[in-house]
C-alpha cells in the first residue's frame, strides 16, 4: 500500500445536507474526495495515485441508493450498486442494457460495492456503464450546498477524466427517460470476467438509432454522424466507414488502435443485425 | 492395504480450508521491522548518486557497502549483484534497502537516484552477449535437407509469462545471537537460499538457517528469486539487529521478479512426400535477461525437447540464451520445454498442411517409439507417444470433429509432447540428494528439503513412506523443511519430487522396515529412542551423459502427453475461447490420482492462459502492465472444460513406478490451441494468441 | 467557509464472526489489515491489493466483498464473516477437503467465502459466474467446481 492510509481523514455525514455542507467547506488542502464503494479509490490509493488526504464517506446516505420511477423517468440513486441494478425489476424493465453492462463489471465482489455514481464520477473512458447512459440520453443530477442542477449526460464530460462536476458538488442521481427502441450492449474485454474494456458499445435501434462507444476516445462518445447515416438509410458498410472516421482510438498496454477501430466497426454490424 | 494409488485427501487440507495455515505474511516476530527495496528506473547505465530525502531516524538503511561477504546472489554463477554498486543492467534492479517499524513511514520515504542512461540492448535477436550456447547434433542435417522432397520453414515465438502465484514473494529474516540469521519464507529450494547467503554474508553454513513457511504457489517463480529477497532481508536484519519482513506487493513482484524466457524458435525441416521426417535444423533463441541466473539450464532443457515427440536421423539443434537489459528471466513450469515444443507442434501442423496430410497421421508416422534414438543419441527405453496420441484422438472425437467443423468458427487441434523427469543428464548425480526418516513417539517423520508448494508433496511423500514402511499413513508426518533439521534432498523443481525424492524415501523406508523388525516405529522409538535412516540418490543403471557434447541419456525417463483443444472463434471480436481440453498424460502411475489430476488441470489452465491471454508488455525494459488488472490470467469464465485421462506405464526407477507430472501438462495447451486456430483457417505462429494478433492473422497479416 | 477537521474518528464497533469488536484505528485503514493485524484473523489474504484476485473476500452483511477495498469506517455496525467464522464441518469446507479443491491454499479462504453466496443448487455456469471474482492459479478451477457442486447437491444449497 503506497498511500499512508492511517494519515487520511474521513468525514462521515449522516445526511445529504450535512454532506453538502462539508463539501462546501472542503478539506485542509483542497476539496474533499467523496467515497462510496471504493472500488476505484482504493486501487488508486494502493498505487499512491491519489494525493488527497481528506475524504468524505457517502455510504451512509441511504436515500441516495434508491431506484425508483418518477412518472416515466427511471431514477437511479448515485449510490445504487451494480448488484442493486442487476436485481432491480425497474431497471430490468426500463433499461435492460444497463443490467447487461452491470453484469460485466468486475465480478460479484466488485458488483456488490461499485456504484453507478462512482462509475460516472471516476470518468474513465473505459467505464462500462457510461456508453449505456450516453445512449439512453440520461441526465446527471448534481447537488451542492446551494441546491440541485441537472446536466445532460452528453455534456457531463469535458475531456479525459474531466467533467463539469464542481469541487463542492456530489452526483446524487441519474435520471433516464423512456428509451424507445431495442437496446443492445456489448463489452469486449481483456478476458471474460474481471476485465477492463478494450471496446464497449451501447446502442438503441429505432428510427433514430443511438450509438455510444467507450475506450475509443478520451471520453465516452456518441456517434452522431454514424447515427445520421443509419437513420437516413445508409447500408451497414457505409455506416462503418463513417464510424471509422468518427472515432480516434489509441494503442495502449491493453490493445491497439487498429483492433479497436476494426472491432468497433464489427460491433456496429453485429448490433444492426441483432436488432433488425 | 496400501495407500499408494489412492486419492488420500491432502494432509494440509483442513488447515487450508480453515484459514489457519500460516504463510510468511501471516507471521509476526517481536520487534519486527518492515522492509522496502529502492530500485533503478532505467534499463542500462550508471548509478552516480543516491540521495535520501527523508529523516533517517528509525530507519535501517543498507547499500552494497554493508555486504559483509561478496556482493552477489549466487545461482549457477555469481554475476548477479545483490545490490547495485555502480553499473545498472536492468530496470527494477535493487539499489537500496530500507527498514522501519511503521509501514506508513517506510513507504513515505523519498529516495532520489541519479542514473546516467546508456543505450540498452532490448532486442534478443540483436544481442551478441550470450549467457550460454548449446549445440546438439546427430547425422548430417544439411545433406539430408538437400535430399528431401520438401523443406518446410517456420519461425515461432512465445512471450514471457508471469507466474502470478496468488501469494507474492516474501521472506522474514531473524538475526540470531550467535551472529547468524534464520530465514523464514515462501520458497521452493531452502538449500539454494542457504548456499547463496553464506557467500553474501560471509558466514559459515551452520550460522545460516533456512526454514520453509507455507507456500502460496511457486511454479518456478520461487526457485531462484527467494535467494535475492532473502539476501536483502538478511542484510537488513543483521544491520538492525531486529527481525525484518520483506514481502512484495503484487506490482513489485510482477515488475522485479523472474518470468518465463521469451523464445524465438526457427525450424527448417526436410520431409519425404509421404510425410517422413528426414532432417530437422532448429535454432532456439531464449531471452535470458540481464544476468545468467538459470538460463543455461533452461536453454538446455529447451534444446533437449526441441525435436518434440519425433524421431529423425538428422537433427541439429543450435541454442543460445542471450542477454538483454531486462530483469533476469528464470524458472517457470516446463523450463524451456513448452517454448520449443510449441514451435515443434505448430510446425508439424504446418508440415501436415503443406503435404495435405492429416496432422494426427503425420505424427503417428514419426513418433518416437521404444528403441528409437533421440538427437542426443539416447535410446528410449520406453515411449507411450503413440498410445497417448491415439487415446486423445479417441476420447476427444478428433476425427469426427475435424471433419464436421471444417469451414466453421469451431476448431480442434492437437499437440503431442513429452517431458524429461528429474534433472538433466548428470544433474541428479551432482545433486546427490539425501533423505532421512526418523522415528518419533507417534511413528516416523520425513526429513527432506523438498517443499509443499500446493502440488501435494507432504501428502504424496507420506503415502510412499507409509506403504514402503508398511504402516498406516497417520503414523507418518512430514517435517517442515528446515536446513537445521533436514538433509538436502535437492530443489523442488524439474518434476523430480515424487519420482526422485520419493524413490530415495521409498528405499529409506524399506531399510527402516528391516531395522524395525516386528516393531512399529513408535514402539521402536519407545524402546530404543530416536532412530534415523538416511539414503542418497542412486542413479539408475546404464545412464550416461556428456555435458560437453550434449550426447547420451538426457533424462532417466520421459513422461508423455497429448492434448486436444477445442476452440470457438468470434469473428466480431477475434477472440478465441477454449471450450474443451482433452488431456491424456502418461507419467508412470499416479501415487495420488486426485492430486495428479489437480496437477494436470492446473498446469493445463496455466497453459491456456499462456496461449490466449497472458502477455507481459515491456516498455523501456520494464513490465508496463505489472498488476492483475492488466496482466490477465484466466478466471472461472475463461477456462475450458478439462477432460483428463491418465495412462499408466510404471517406471521401474521411480517411487512405486511414478514419473514426474508437475510440468508435463504445461507443454500441450499452447500448441493445441494454436493448431485448433489453424483448423479454422487462421495461421498464427506465436503465443499469446490475443485477439489483436488473431485479427492480424485472420485479415492476412494486413 | 473554513475547512473543518472531522470529529476525532469514533472507534469502530462491528461484529466479526459473531463477536462484537471495537477498534480504535484510523477510519481509512483497510478492513483487510484490521482483520489480519488487529484481530489476528490471518485467514483472509492479500493477493493483489486492487480487488482483482478475491483472496481477501469476506462477507460484509452477508455479501462477498474485497476487504482490500473497504475502509474500516464503512464496516461500522456491520457483520463481517471471515473464513475463521465458517464452521469446520460446513459442507463447502468438507467438500473442499474431499475433492482436493485447495492446492497451495492461498485463494481458498476467499474462494470459500464467495462460494457461500451462491444460490441453492447452482448450475455449473452459475458457479463459474459466482466465482468469477476469485483467481486461482493452481487448480484450473475444476476441483473447486466439483467441491462446490458436491456441497450444494448434498445439502440443498451451498450456504
Amino acid at each position: 500500500m503506497r498511500t499512508a492510509l492511517s494519515r487520511l481523514t474521513l468525514h462521515e455525514p449522516r445526511t445529504l445536507a450535512s454532506a453538502l455542507k462539508l463539501m462546501r467547506s472542503g478539506g485542509p488542502s483542497g476539496p474533499l474526495v467523496p467515497i462510496a464503494g471504493c472500488t476505484d479509490v482504493y486501487v488508486q490509493l494502493q498505487f499512491g495515485a491519489l494525493p488527497a488526504s481528506a475524504y468524505l464517506d457517502l455510504s451512509r446516505l441511504a436515500p441516495l441508493r434508491k431506484i425508483r420511477m418518477h412518472g416515466d423517468v427511471l431514477v437511479i440513486g448515485a449510490l445504487a450498486t451494480f448488484a442493486d441494478i442487476i436485481g432491480s425489476r425497474l431497471v430490468r424493465r426500463a433499461l435492460p442494457m444497463l443490467v447487461a453492462a452491470s453484469r460485466e463489471i468486475g465480478g460479484p465482489q466488485i458488483q456488490n460495492r461499485g456504484t453507478i455514481g462512482g462509475n460516472v464520477a471516476n470518468g474513465s473512458p473505459a467505464g462500462d456503464s457510461l456508453p449505456v447512459l450516453a445512449a439512453a440520453e440520461a441526465t446527471v443530477v448534481l447537488a451542492n450546498a446551494d441546491g440541485e442542477r441537472r446536466v445532460p449526460f452528453s455534456g457531463f464530460y469535458t475531456g479525459y477524466r474531466k467533467s463539469v462536476l464542481k469541487p463542492d458538488e456530489l452526483i446524487i442521481a441519474i435520471e433516464i427517460p423512456v428509451v424507445e427502441g431495442v437496446q443492445w450492449f456489448r463489452k469486449v474485454g481483456t478476458r471474460a470476467a474481471q476485465a477492463i474494456s478494450k471496446v464497449v458499445m451501447a446502442a438503441v435501434r429505432s428510427s433514430h438509432p443511438r450509438i455510444a462507444l467507450g475506450s475509443v476516445a478520451p471520453t465516452v462518445v456518441r456517434l452522431p454522424r454514424t447515427e445520421a447515416a443509419l437513420a437516413s438509410g445508409a447500408g451497414i458498410a457505409e455506416a462503418q466507414g463513417v464510424l471509422r472516421e468518427e472515432i480516434q482510438p489509441i494503442d495502449d498496454m491493453r490493445s491497439t488502435a487498429a483492433y479497436r477501430l476494426q472491432v468497433s466497426a464489427n460491433l456496429l454490424e453485429a448490433f444492426w443485425e441483432a436488432t433488425a | 492395504m496400501g495407500v499408494v494409488g489412492l486419492s488420500v485427501p491432502r494432509v494440509d487440507g483442513p488447515a487450508k480450508v480453515g484459514g489457519t495455515t500460516r504463510y510468511v505474511d501471516d507471521l509476526v516476530f517481536p520487534g519486527m521491522l518492515h522492509a522496502r527495496t529502492i530500485r533503478t528506473s532505467i534499463p542500462r547505465g550508471r548509478l552516480s548518486g543516491v540521495r535520501l530525502d527523508f529523516d533517517p531516524a528509525g530507519f535501517t538503511i543498507v547499500d552494497w557497502r554493508d555486504i559483509p561477504g561478496r556482493n552477489c546472489t549466487t545461482h549457477l554463477t555469481d554475476d548477479q549483484p545483490c545490490l547495485v554498486q555502480e553499473e545498472i543492467r536492468h530496470a527494477a534492479e535493487p539499489v537500496l534497502l530500507l527498514a522501519h517499524e511503521d509501514r506508513d513511514a517506510l513507504w513515505s520515504a523519498q529516495v532520489a537516484l541519479t542514473e546516467e542512461r546508456h543505450e540498452p540492448m532490448l532486442d534478443v535477436l540483436a544481442s551478441t552477449q550470450m549467457h550460454k550456447r548449446i549445440l546438439i547434433s546427430s547425422g548430417d542435417v544439411e545433406r539430408a535437407l538437400r535430399a528431401s522432397d520438401l523443406v518446410v520453414e517456420g519461425e515461432y515465438r512465445t512471450g514471457a509469462q508471469e507466474h502470478a502465484y496468488i501469494e507474492p514473494n516474501g521472506i522474514i529474516a531473524v538475526p540470531e545471537a550467535n551472529g547468524g540469521v534464520t530465514i523464514h519464507g515462501s520458497m521452493q529450494c531452502p538449500y539454494y537460499v542457504h548456499h547463496s547467503l553464506i557467500t553474501l554474508l560471509g558466514l559459515p553454513g551452520e550460522l545460516v538457517r533456512v526454514v520453509q513457511s507455507e507456500n502460496g504457489g511457486g511454479f518456478g517463480g520461487k526457485e531462484d528469486y527467494p535467494s535475492v529477497i532473502a539476501g536483502h532481508a538478511a542484510l537488513l536484519a543483521l544491520k538492525s539487529g531486529r527481525p525484518v519482513k520483506l514481502v512484495y506487493d503484487r506490482a513489485e513482484d510482477m515488475l522485479a521478479t523472474t518470468k518465463r524466457h521469451p523464445s524465438v524458435v526457427r525450424h527448417r525441416t526436410g520431409v519425404t512426400k509421404t510425410g517422413r521426417l528426414v532432417a530437422m535444423a532448429i535454432d532456439v533463441i531464449l531471452d535470458g535477461g540481464a544476468y545468467v541466473t538459470l538460463s543455461p539450464v533452461v536453454l538446455s532443457r529447451a534444446c533437449l525437447h526441441a525435436q518434440g515427440a519425433y524421431r529423425c536421423p538428422n537433427v541439429r539443434i543450435d541454442g543460445r540464451a542471450a542477454m538483454t537489459n531486462t530483469p533476469p528471466n528464470g524458472a517457470f513450469r516446463g523450463f524451456g520445454a513448452p517454448q520449443t515444443q510449441f514451435a515443434m507442434e505448430v510446425h508439424m501442423d504446418r508440415i501436415a498442411e503443406a503435404l495435405g496430410m492429416d496432422p494426427a497421421k503425420l505424427r503417428l508416422q514419426n513418433v518416437l517409439r521404444a528403441g528409437d534414438r533421440t538427437a542426443t543419441g539416447q535410446v528410449l527405453a520406453d515411449s507411450t507417444a503413440e498410445i497417448v496420441l491415439r487415446e486423445a484422438m479417441k476420447r476427444s472425437g478428433w476425427r469426427r470433429k475435424r471433419d464436421a467443423w471444417k469451414g466453421t468458427n469451431r476448431g480442434i487441434g492437437l499437440a503431442l509432447f513429452r517431458h524429461g523427469a528429474g534433472f538433466t543428464g548428470s544433474g541428479e548425480v551432482r545433486l546427490a540428494s539425501r533423505c532421512t526418516l526418523t522415528t518419533t513417539e507417534q511413528g516416523v517423520r520425513i526429513r527432506v528439503a523438498s517443499t509443499e508448494i500446493g502440488q501435494g508433496t507432504c501428502t504424496v511423500l507420506s503415502q510412499i513412506v507409509a506403504d514402503a514402511l508398511e504402516v498406516p499413513i497417520d503414523q507418518v508426518k512430514f517435517s517442515v523443511p528446515d536446513t537445521a533439521d533436514v538433509p538436502d534432498s535437492g530443489p523442488t523443481v524439474a518434476s523430480r519430487t515424487v519420482m526422485v525424492v520419493g524413490r530415495i524415501l521409498e528405499r529409506a523406508a524399506r531399510a527402516l522396515r528391516e531395522q524395525l523388525g516386528a516393531l512399529t516405529p513408535a514402539e521402536h522409538f519407545a524402546w530404543h529412542g530416536e532412530t534415523s535412516v538416511t539414503k542418497q540418490y542412486e542413479q539408475p543403471p546404464g545412464l550416461a551423459w556428456d555435458d560437453e557434447t550434449c550426447r547420451g541419456d538426457a533424462y532417466g525417463t520421459f513422461a508423455w502427453g497429448c492434448d486436444v483443444a477445442e476452440v470457438t472463434y468470434d469473428p466480431v471480436t477475434y477472440a478465441v475461447r477454449a471450450t474443451r481440453l482433452t488431456a491424456v498424460q502418461e507419467f508412470g502411475r499416479p501415487i495420488n490420482p486426485m492430486l495428479a489430476r489437480g496437477q494436470i488441470e492446473g498446469g493445463s489452465a496455466q497453459g491456456v492462459g499462456w496461449a490466449l491471454m497472458e502477455e507481459v508488455v515491456m516498455k523501456d525494459g520494464a513490465m508496463a502492465n505489472a498488476q492483475f488488472t492488466n496482466y490477465t490470467i484466466p478466471t472461472t469464465r475463461d477456462t475450458p472444460r478439462f477432460d483428463t485421462f491418465m495412462v499408466e506405464h510404471p517406471y521401474p526407477h521411480g517411487a512405486f513406478g511414478a514419473k514426474g507430472v508437475g510440468e508435463l501438462p504445461m507443454n500441450g495447451p499452447g500448441p493445441a490451441i494454436v493448431n485448433a486456430l489453424r483448423h479454422i483457417g487462421i495461421d498464427l505462429r506465436e503465443v499469446p494468441a490475443t485477439p489483436e494478433r488473431v485479427m492480424e492473422a485472420a485479415r492476412g497479416g494486413a | 467557509m473554513a475547512a473543518r477537521r472531522p470529529k476525532s474518528p469514533e472507534p469502530v464497533t462491528m461484529t466479526v464472526n459473531g463477536q462484537a469488536v471495537t477498534l480504535d484505528r484510523p477510519p481509512m485503514v483497510r478492513l483487510l489489515d484490521v482483520l489480519r493485524e488487529d484481530l489476528h484473523l490471518t485467514g483472509t489474504k492479500e493477493g493483489c491489493g486492487e480487488g482483482e484476485c478475491g483472496a481477501c473476500t469476506v462477507l460484509l452483511d452477508g455479501e462477498p466483498v474485497c476487504s482490500c477495498l473497504v475502509p474500516l469506517a464503512q464496516a461500522r455496525g456491520c457483520e463481517v464473516l471471515t473464513i475463521e467464522g465458517v464452521p469446520a464441518d460446513h459442507p463447502v469446507k468438507r467438500a473442499f477437503v474431499e475433492e482436493g479443491a485447495a492446492q497451495c491454499g492461498m485463494c481458498t479462504p476467499g474462494m470459500i467465502m464467495a462460494a457461500l453466496s451462491l444460490s441453492a443448487r447452482p448450475s455449473l455456469d452459475a458457479v463459474r459466474t459466482g466465482l468469477a471474482g476469485n483467481l486461482c492459479r493452481c487448480t484450473g478451477y475444476e476441483a473447486i467446481y466439483r467441491a462446490v457442486l458436491k456441497a450444494a447437491a448434498g445439502h440443498g444449497g451451498a450456504t
